[in-house]
This record gives C-alpha cells, structure tokens and sequence, in this order.
C-alpha cells in the first residue's frame, strides 16, 4: 500500500497560513502521494496559499465558536476517518494546538504520538522519524509500528517551506460532531502581548536574557541591546517562569523555535530545554560567568564574564558608533 | 488492609505525579532498548509541583475537599510522591508493574486515567504541561479523551466559580481567557504558583499517609510496555557538533571582541 494519504493539521493566523503549515506541506509533498491539508475554522481565506504548497484537498471544520481545538479539531478529524478517507500518516505542528489535537486523536484512533521530531523518512510502509534529545547532541530515529493512521509532531523550521505553484485547493466541509462530555472549554478573551520590533521566531538577530541577570529589572539591558541591533528579545524558561518577562518571549522546547543569523545569550546557562530552540542559529554568542556552562558548547564566541560588567560596556560600545 | 479518609467538602482533586531521575545528573540512554533510563533513585518533577499547589490551593478555596495523587513508576518508587503527600495531599494510588516497561504516552494515559478512575474520580484532575525528563507533553489531552472530560492545557491561573473553571491559557502571542464545565482536566505550566516547601511537620506525617500500589493488569489496561507501544527505537546516533568556537575570560575589554564579531558577519 505505502504510505499515500498524507494530512497535515493546518492552521491560520492574521488570514495566512503559518509558517509551520507551509513547511510540514512541503515535506508532505516531498513524501510523494496525496496531500490534504485539515483546517481548524474557516479555510476559505487560506484555500488558495494551502494548495499552492501541496494541498489537493482542504478539509474544514468551519468556525469553532469559540471552541479549543483539541477535542473538536480531533473529533471532525475521526468522523472523515470514520467517513471512509483514512490517511496513513498525520503530521502535525508541535505547538498548542497541534499537541492537543494530535493527543485527543491518538486515543480516539488508539494509536501512538511520536513528537518533537525534525525529520521523517518513508521507506515503503515503514515511516521513521528523528527528535533530538539531550540538547540536541543524540539523534533517536524512531519508526512507528502496527497499523496507520501514523500521527508525528514536528519542531517549527524543521523543514524549508517551498511553493509547489499549485492552485486552489478544494476545501471540503468536515463538521465538528457532537463533543458530548468532553465539550465545553471555550474561549471568552483573548489577549495579545507582542512587544514592538521584529517578531521573535522571524528575527534576524535575537538577544535572550537568562537567570544570570540576576534580577527583573535587568532584563532592561537585553532588550536595549536588541532595540540598537534591529533584533527581538527573548528568554529562557527560568525569568518567564520566574514572572520577570511573558512567556511569549520564551525561547526553548516548549517556548519559540529561533534560527537567527545571530542569537546573544547573557546570562543564560543552556539547558536542554533551551538549547533545543535556538541550537540552529547561524552565529552564537553566550556571555556566562560559568566557564563551565553548557552554551559553550555550542557558542561560536564565547565569553566567561558577568553580564553585567559586559553588556553595558557592549550597548555603549555600539550606540558610540551610532 | 484498608483505610477510609473522611471527605470534608466539595472539592476533590487528583494530581498526576511524575517521578523522574535527578535532572542536575546527565541524562542516559539504555543502550539495549534506547530508551531514557529510569531506574535509579527518583524525585518529585518540579513541573509538577506546580499542580500539587495549585490542588492544595483550589481545595482550600472551595472550603474543603481532598487532594490525591496518581503516578506511575518502576520499582515501586514512591520518594517523589511524598514529597507531593509532604506538600499536603492526602494520598497516592501508584501504578509500578515490570510490564510497563517501556510504555509509550498512550499507555502511560490510559494507566494513569484508570488509576484516576480507580480513586473514583475527581471534580479536577491536574497535569504539568510536560515532564522536565521526556517532555512528550501529550500524557494529559491523551488522559482527558480517555477519561471523557474536557480539558484546558497550558493553564497559567486557574479558579473555581462554583461548577465552572475559569482559567488563563498561554498562547503563541499571550494568553486566553477560558471557562470549562466541570470536571474536567487541567494542564498547568510551572511559575504558575510557588510551590510550598513541605514542613517538618508534613514530611512526618507523609510517612504514614496511605499509598495503594496496583499493577496495570490490577487496573485492567492491556496490553502495555514494549508490546502496546506503537513504536520502536530504529537508531540512536550523534548529532553533528557544531565546530568549536573561541571561548575567552572576560579582562574588561571583551565587549570588544563581540563588537568585532559582529562586524565580521555584518550585523553591524
């Protein structure tokens, strides 16, 4: 049979297609057979992109009202696999929604998840895919066994998106059944936090403050080097969960993926939770008063001092040459 | 055996508890199965200590109730749950069985949804967002669709009004105001309280706090480890390392080197 009927889950943002659905159809496309791409809401706005890069189809499940995805997107998904168009495998965005809805489908077609992956491989009927662990230093490549539907998250810039020049999808409605129990989570307000500048996954230069800064109000120094480099700041997991920043400036496993031309990180140790999502920068710089810190390991230009003495010497440095 | 607690009020919860190996110690795979080791001594994951709290704190708003605790773990390891029974919670169902080697999440919700059935319910059941060892991060949406609840995940403040949560979500770009009927489940990111740290007083008493252990089969899930798991370890190998940078002691100067560097690759 092989592995022919390939979705991937969807999604829109500001009347586009994100970056990551543009990616995983790529790959999709590249993994030969038909590819459907499954959208959470309304499609008609994003029809036209979604088949430019691969998609034939377009299921939709039309406006959640409100709705969280995981339990209506994965119940629309079952009632067209129930329907008779079972698709072998289903790649899936790791982040929010794609985590819930992949999880809520993994039970209702009891089959397994394989997730923070970076790559795929179909060999026949056999599909592998690869997550880094530990910091990204060991490759696990894993294949499913038993039966498909095959369900895969992947990591954000995973794969280069590339337009395929297809035209409009045909979008083909998928209702969201009756969710009984397990209905009910609904949105009532949404609250946006983005700061000004570059957004921070599209950045090309990122300066990410750590637990080295010692204290909330420091993180001031990051976000002014950034402002003089035209970049975006971000942080690890430690201030965020310590309340010094949101969390939307999160850089890490379960915060934003970046692939800046240049990442600076001040004060920030490396764990694997945050390497994972800045590894792929082009250029590293880490100031660390550890010599013994993990983000050596993978600095292009590493410096063991305190960011306190050096980022200020720095941001005067760069705002004298105007 | 035996025992009987008394349910004081309305609100019961159940909190799922991951033990994990130290995360300060270098992770290690098993070279026979590929998969993290887990045998050694384990700790309570601080993600979820976070849920702990947030249980302690809900059950004392609503005036009354209990707070249990749902893990599963080899060798009857069970440190890390009293460091949870330390905190305040009143008991733990432990699920530890050879034959769960090797689960994968599906599994692991499955086992951990019918522990929570086991324990009769609850009006909430709360989960870390993801473990800090294996941060698969599907185990609870996986156990809210086995269960038949609805569920909010990623949840960074969460109330009770009467039968309905009302709770703040993360999002990619801030966070969303959410209601949920109850029950439900709740998956809750760290920072999202400060968890308390357990007094002389709690660790004594933890000791004598009950904790049932049962099996997989004890809970009629099968079939599980490496049999039900619908994936299997191909290869294991070395990610290409990054060339080696230049690493400097800051002398006072180094800011400079920075400033060059930038210029190098044309930033600046």
């Amino acid at each position: 049979m092989g592995i022919s009927n390939i979705w991937v889950f969807s999604q829109e943002s500001n009347g586009t297609a994100t970056s990551g659905t543009l990616e995983l159809l790529t790959q999709a496309r590249s993994l030969g057979g038909t590819v459907t791409a499954f959208v959470g809401g309304d499609a008609s706005a994003i029809a036209g992109v979604l088949g430019e890069y691969g998609a034939a189809k377009v299921y939709a499940t039309g406006d959640l009202g409100g709705a969280l995805p995981g339990a209506a997107v994965a119940s629309a998904m079952k009632a067209v696999i129930d329907g008779g168009d079972s698709p072998d495998l289903i790649l899936f965005p790791q982040n929010y929604e794609g985590r819930d809805v992949m999880s809520r489908l993994s039970v209702k077609v009891d089959r397994t998840v394989l997730t923070n992956n970076v790559a795929v491989a179909v060999d026949g009927d056999t599909v592998t895919v690869t997550t880094p662990v530990f910091g990204g230093n060991t490759l696990v490549s894993t294949s499913f066994s038993g039966s498909a539907p095959y369900l895969a998250a992947f990591r954000p810039k995973s794969f280069a998106a590339e337009s395929a020049g297809g035209g409009a999808a045909e979008v083909v409605a998928a209702p969201v059944p009756d969710l009984g129990s397990t209905g009910g989570a609904t949105v009532t307000a949404v609250h946006v936090e983005e700061s000004t500048g570059p957004k921070l996954d599209e950045a090309d230069v990122v300066v990410s403050g750590g637990r080295g800064l010692g204290e909330a109000d420091k993180f001031a120094m990051v976000d002014d080097l950034a402002k003089i480099l035209k970049g975006a700041a971000g942080a690890s997991r430690a201030i965020v969960d310590a309340g010094w920043v949101p969390y939307s400036m999160q850089v890490g496993q379960t915060g934003k993926v970046v692939k800046p031309n240049v990442y600076i990180a001040a004060g920030i140790s490396g764990a694997t939770q945050h390497m994972v999502g800045m590894k792929g920068a082009k250029n590293i710089i880490a100031i660390n008063k550890d010599a013994e810190a993990p983000i050596f390991g993978v600095a292009d230009l590493g410096i063991i001092g305190d960011v306190h003495k050096v980022l200020p010497k720095l941001i005067e440095a760069l705002q004298a040459r105007g | 055996m035996g025992y009987r607690w008394v349910r004081m009020s309305s609100m019961k919860v159940i909190v799922c508890v991951k033990q994990i190996p130290d995360p300060a110690l270098p992770g290690e795979l098993d070279s026979s199965t590929n998969t993290l080791k887990r045998d050694g001594k384990l700790i309570l994951d601080e993600s979820d200590s976070y849920g702990v709290e947030m249980a302690l704190q809900l059950v004392d708003a609503a005036g009354g109730g209990e707070v249990a605790l749902v893990s599963m773990a080899p060798n009857d390891e069970m440190s890390g749950m009293r460091t949870a029974l330390a905190m305040g919670a009143a008991q733990g169902l432990l699920v530890s069985d050879p034959a769960l080697a090797g689960s994968d999440a599906l599994t692991t919700a499955k086992v951990l949804a019918a522990a929570v059935q086991r324990l009769g319910g609850a009006d909430l059941v709360l989960a870390g967002t993801e473990s800090s060892d294996g941060y698969t991060g599907t185990v609870p949406e996986q156990m809210a669709e086995v269960l038949g609840l609805p569920s909010v995940t990623f949840a960074k403040k969460v109330t009770v009004d009467g039968s309905t949560l009302k709770v703040d979500r993360q999002t990619e770009a801030g966070y969303d105001e959410v209601t949920c009927p109850l029950p439900a489940l709740v998956s809750v990111t760290a920072g999202v309280v400060e968890p308390r740290y357990p007094s002389f007083k709690g660790i004594m008493a933890a000791k004598s706090k009950p904790v049932e252990t049962v099996t997989a089969a004890d809970l009629g899930v099968t079939p599980v480890g490496w049999e039900g798991s619908g994936q299997a370890v191909a290869s294991v190998e070395q990610a290409p390392a990054r060339e080696a940078g230049t690493i400097i002691e800051d002398d006072g100067e180094s800011f400079g080197k920075i400033v060059e560097y930038l210029e190098t690759i044309k930033v600046i």
